[in-house]
Parts: structure tokens; C-alpha cells; sequence
């Protein structure tokens, strides 16, 4: 379609807008973090450090325990995304491939899990998980992990089966491969990128998670990234922003990395749901 | 349902089962109770006492309002800044791929890391936008998240800016369902952009728009994170969430019984409030 050229400007001016409303507080994070104490408690702070230093990175992990807390994480998130996807897959398959009730309730489920606020769920788990000893344990965080991530790890697997052509299986059954073999030899090897993603999507989720750590685990020892972040705020003088900021940058590079690698299989899942529905 | 289906299922649906069904079935029972922590006496079942105490629990109710200040406040300029950028990005721009990619990073970051930068920005002294509004002459600035009248609407814009990524990549999911023959023809026929977008685009969007502005209204009631670490709730209260509320209950004061109470009357008033919306909404569809 034509556009006039003033319109396309405009198009393009806002697209800058948005971008930069969107950017600007990473960016200052950045900024933060590389710089020294002197420049922080300047009252004119600038967007590009003068004097670049590493020192916020050190001092960081010499406040906290962030190597252990991210051991932690990488557990719990590994876990939960291994677990999700190990669990989820043969449900959603069924899911995709029968109209039983069954499924349908699956379904349902999914929805209606999202309207409960988390702390009608949590208080029956801590008392759950006490009686078993599983408070203040990593294995615990990554039990409930993973049945907080199957909902959408099986949201997203239906859509990633259903895109795989039931007539491949038929055809395949008609050649005289059993069940079995249709599944490992013709539907997994095409399920594969969708299983990954779904996976990555769980594990950048669980990474990021902070109720659940916060309630579940008491000790440092035991503590997630997220949780041994909020130690740093609280009486913070401006001396303290430097490792604060230099901790966060840190703790969500993996996600951005996960992100950037997932971008387009997200976005293009979800286009592809909404095109179902 | 044959066997395997069963055996295909099962692994899936037993932790479900145990581990989220059962918890919330549980969770609503115990709202029944005068369940509490660290009590060594066995919990009893004491009706609707809890529920009777909430009624005349001001402060509940004062965070149950600023919870919906909140849940609306975030979800309604989210929904229309989403809207512009997913046009934007369905236009053939050139880095449209970039543009793309930068606008879902918010949604790749921790919440607690979205609230800690947010507070970088904030800070009276070190933030930049307290620098920005000093540079342009237009004062000293002032200490966001403390102010007791400046504390909601900051911390509601950070709101705004986390849920931006999923509410644009949901519309832009629908924008792609937008029949382009039909724009074409309508642009032919002389419709200007803005007819073009009420009966054509928004046609086609409606349902997304429906569904992700009902999903953001609940995401948001029951937000947590990002309030804990941007303000605790204070300054005063002033911006304590539902949920922040009913965690300090449970997990300050030891108050199980009560705080499951709480957790019940958000999840009726949220399906209460979301039942009037969508089924407003389906009846206006003839207008809209």
C-alpha cells in the first residue's frame, strides 16, 4: 500500500519512540553499572560513564553469594524446563491429535490456573512441602516449577503437534510402522525445534521467577538469583547502586541470550496459535 | 480412552493433579480455618469467620482498591501504546527485524530486574530522570517512589512498560489475520486510514484484543514482584497490591487461614469483574 512520504517519516519517528521508551532503562542500567562511586554520587550524572570501571562487578560479588545463587537458578531452571518438557510432551500430543473430554478439561485448566492468584497456591504447597522437608531445597523449588510451567509448556506444545500433518503418521502407519516407531522416527525428528523452544521458553521463565523462591527458600546458601538480588536493595546509599545494577545486568544476560536464540519461534508460535483460535 | 492414551497422559496429569489442583482445592479449604504458622495446636474449622473479619478490614479493601487503580491503570495505556507498535511493526519498515526483537526484550527480564532498574531511574539523586527534568529547567525533581502521590502512577508506569512485549506480539498475531485484500479494496474506495482501521482491522483483532486485555486484567491484579521491589507497598501503603497484602499476612504474620481468605475473595471479584467485561463487550460487538 502507498504511504506519503511525510507519513512514513511519521511511522518511522514513532517506531524511534517507542523503541527508545522501551530501551532507555536498560540502557541506564548498563550505564550504572560501569560506573565508579565518585560518578554515581555526582549530582549530574551523565548517560555515558567518564571513567569506566569494573569495580561495581567485583564489589558485587564480594557482597553476595551470586556465584552460588546462580548454580541455584541454573538447577532450578534446568530442572523445571527438563522436567516440564519430559512430562508435557506425550500429554500434548494427545491433547492435539484426540478430542477427548479429557483433553478438553486439560484445556480448561490451563485457562482457569491463570485467574488464581499464586497465594491461594502457595500457602497449601509450603505446608505441603514442610511436611516432606522439601522447604528451603532447590528439588522443592523445581517440583513446583514444574507444575507451574506445564500449563503453557502444554500451550504451546498443542500448537507445535498440531503443526506437525497427522497424514505423515497415517502414511507412515501405512507403510507398516508400528506406533511406536511413527512417533520416534517420523513425528519426533519434526516435533524437535518446537520441543526446544517450548523448553527454553520454561527455563528463561523459571530463571526469572521470584515468588515462589522467595517464599520456599530462607537460607543464602539456597537462594536463586532473583532472591539474592533484593538483598542488595533496601538501605541503599548511592555508594551501593553501582553493584546493585552491575548484579541485575548480570543476572538477566542468560535470559537475553535464551531470548534472542527464541525470539522468532515465540513471536511465530503465537502468531500461529492465534491464527487456530 | 485406550491404554496408551493413558499411559501418554498420565505423567503429565498426576503431578497436575497433586501438585496444583489439589493445592488450590486445599488452599480454599484452609480459608475455612484458623490455620496459622509455627502454632502447636491442631487448626480447627472455624466457617466463615475469616470472611466476616475481612468485611471489616479496611485496610483489605484499601489495597483491594488500589489493586484495581492499579490492574486498570496498567492494563487500558498498555493496551493502546501495544496497538500503535504492533501497526507500526506490521508495516513494511525497513529493521523492521530489529525493531521486532528490541521490543520483546522487557519481556526476556527477571521482574525483579525490571523493578531494580526502574529504581535506578527513579532515584532521586542518581536517576536519570530527575537529571532529565533538571537539564530541562523544569525544577528539582522529586523522590518517585516515596512521594505519597507520585508512588502509584510510578510504579504504574513500570507496569506499562514490562507488559508492553506480550500485549504487542498477541496484537501483532492478530494484525496478521487482517485480510489485506480488503484493505486494499477499502483504500480504493477512498476510506481513510482511520475508517479503514474500524472496519476492517479492528474487526479482525477484536477477538486477540478481547482475550489479552482480559488475561492482562487478571496477570495484573496478581502482580508481585515488581511492586515488592520497586516499593514494598509503601510509601504508607499507598501502593501495597492485593497480593502483597496477602503474602505479608501468610508469610510476616503467619496468618494461613486468613491470607487463603484474601486469595479467595481476589479470585470472585476477578471472575465477577471479568464475566461484566466480556460479557459487555460480546454484546457491544455489533458497534464496535
Amino acid at each position: 500500500m502507498r504511504t506519503s512520504r511525510t507519513g512514513r517519516a511519521g511511522q518511522y519517528l514513532a517506531l524511534l519512540a517507542y523503541l527508545l521508551f522501551l530501551a532507555f532503562p536498560f540502557l541506564w542500567l548498563v550505564s550504572t553499572a560501569f560506573k565508579p562511586p565518585r560518578e554515581l554520587g555526582s549530582l549530574h550524572p551523565t548517560w555515558i560513564p567518564k571513567d569506566p570501571t569494573l569495580a561495581n562487578f567485583r564489589q558485587a560479588f564480594d557482597e553476595q553469594p551470586l556465584l552460588h545463587a546462580a548454580l541455584n537458578s541454573l538447577v532450578a531452571a534446568l530442572g523445571a524446563a527438563l522436567i516440564a518438557v519430559l512430562l508435557a510432551t506425550p500429554m500434548a500430543y494427545v491433547m492435539a491429535r484426540r478430542r477427548t473430554p479429557l483433553a478438553r478439561a486439560a484445556t480448561g485448566w490451563v485457562v482457569v490456573s491463570q485467574a488464581f492468584p499464586l497465594v491461594l497456591l502457595i500457602i497449601p504447597l509450603f505446608l505441603v512441602l514442610k511436611n516432606l522437608r522439601l522447604i528451603n531445597s532447590v528439588p522443592g523449588l523445581v517440583m513446583v516449577y514444574v507444575v507451574w510451567a506445564l500449563p503453557f509448556a502444554l500451550w504451546m506444545l498443542v500448537g507445535y503437534v498440531r503443526a506437525v500433518p497427522a497424514e505423515l503418521e497415517e502414511a507412515a502407519a501405512v507403510d507398516g510402522a508400528g506406533r511406536l516407531r511413527t512417533l520416534v522416527s517420523v513425528t519426533a525428528p519434526l516435533l524437535a525445534p518446537g520441543i526446544v523452544a517450548t523448553a527454553l521458553f520454561a527455563f528463561v521463565t523459571a530463571w526469572n521467577e521470584f515468588f515462589f523462591a522467595l517464599v520456599l527458600l530462607k537460607t543464602p546458601e539456597k537462594q536463586t538469583l532473583p532472591v539474592v538480588l533484593t538483598h542488595f536493595i533496601g538501605a541503599e546509599g548511592v555508594a551501593d547502586l553501582g553493584p546493585l545494577a552491575a548484579a541485575a545486568f548480570l543476572a538477566t544476560l542468560p535470559s537475553l541470550v535464551v531470548f534472542a536464540v527464541i525470539q522468532r519461534r515465540i513471536t511465530g508460535g503465537m502468531l500461529a496459535g492465534a491464527v487456530k483460535s | 480412552m485406550e491404554h496408551g492414551a493413558w499411559f501418554l497422559v498420565l505423567p503429565a496429569l498426576i503431578p497436575i493433579l497433586v501438585l496444583s489442583v489439589g493445592p488450590l482445592l486445599y488452599g480454599v479449604l484452609l480459608a475455612f480455618t484458623d490455620a496459622q504458622s509455627g502454632r502447636t495446636q491442631p487448626t480447627q474449622w472455624i466457617g466463615g469467620l475469616n470472611f466476616r473479619d475481612l468485611l471489616h478490614d479496611t485496610l483489605f479493601w484499601e489495597s483491594f482498591r488500589i489493586g484495581l487503580v492499579w490492574a486498570v491503570g496498567v492494563t487500558v495505556p498498555q493496551f493502546l501504546l501495544a496497538l500503535g507498535l504492533a501497526l507500526l511493526l506490521n508495516q513494511d519498515l525497513r529493521l523492521r527485524w530489529l525493531a521486532r526483537a528490541l521490543a520483546i526484550v522487557p519481556w526476556a527480564m527477571p521482574e525483579v530486574v525490571v523493578g531494580v532498574m526502574w529504581r535506578l531511574v527513579y532515584n532521586p539523586d542518581a536517576g536519570i530522570l530527575n537529571e532529565t527534568i533538571r537539564d530541562l529547567g523544569l525544577g528539582d525533581g522529586r523522590d518517585w517512589l516515596s512521594g505519597l502521590a507520585t508512588a502509584l502512577p510510578a510504579v504504574i508506569v513500570v507496569g506499562i512498560w514490562a507488559g508492553m512485549p506480550t500485549t504487542t506480539v498477541a496484537l501483532l498475531a492478530g494484525l496478521q489475520n487482517t485480510p489485506r485484500e480488503l484493505h486494499e479494496a477499502a483504500a480504493v474506495d477512498g476510506a481513510g486510514a482511520w475508517r479503514r482501521f474500524r472496519t476492517v482491522t479492528w474487526p479482525a483483532i477484536r477477538p486477540v484484543a478481547l482475550s489479552i486485555t482480559a488475561l492482562n486484567l487478571i496477570w495484573n491484579f496478581n502482580s508481585f514482584a515488581l511492586v515488592y521491589v520497586l516499593t514494598s507497598g509503601g510509601p504508607g501503603g499507598r501502593t501495597r497490591l492485593p497480593m502483597l497484602f496477602a503474602y505479608e499476612e501468610a508469610f510476616r504474620y503467619g496468618q494461613f487461614g486468613y491470607a487463603a481468605a484474601m486469595g479467595c475473595v481476589m479470585v470472585a471479584v476477578i471472575s465477577i469483574l471479568l464475566a461484566v467485561f466480556l460479557a459487555g463487550r460480546l454484546r457491544g460487538g455489533d458497534h464496535a
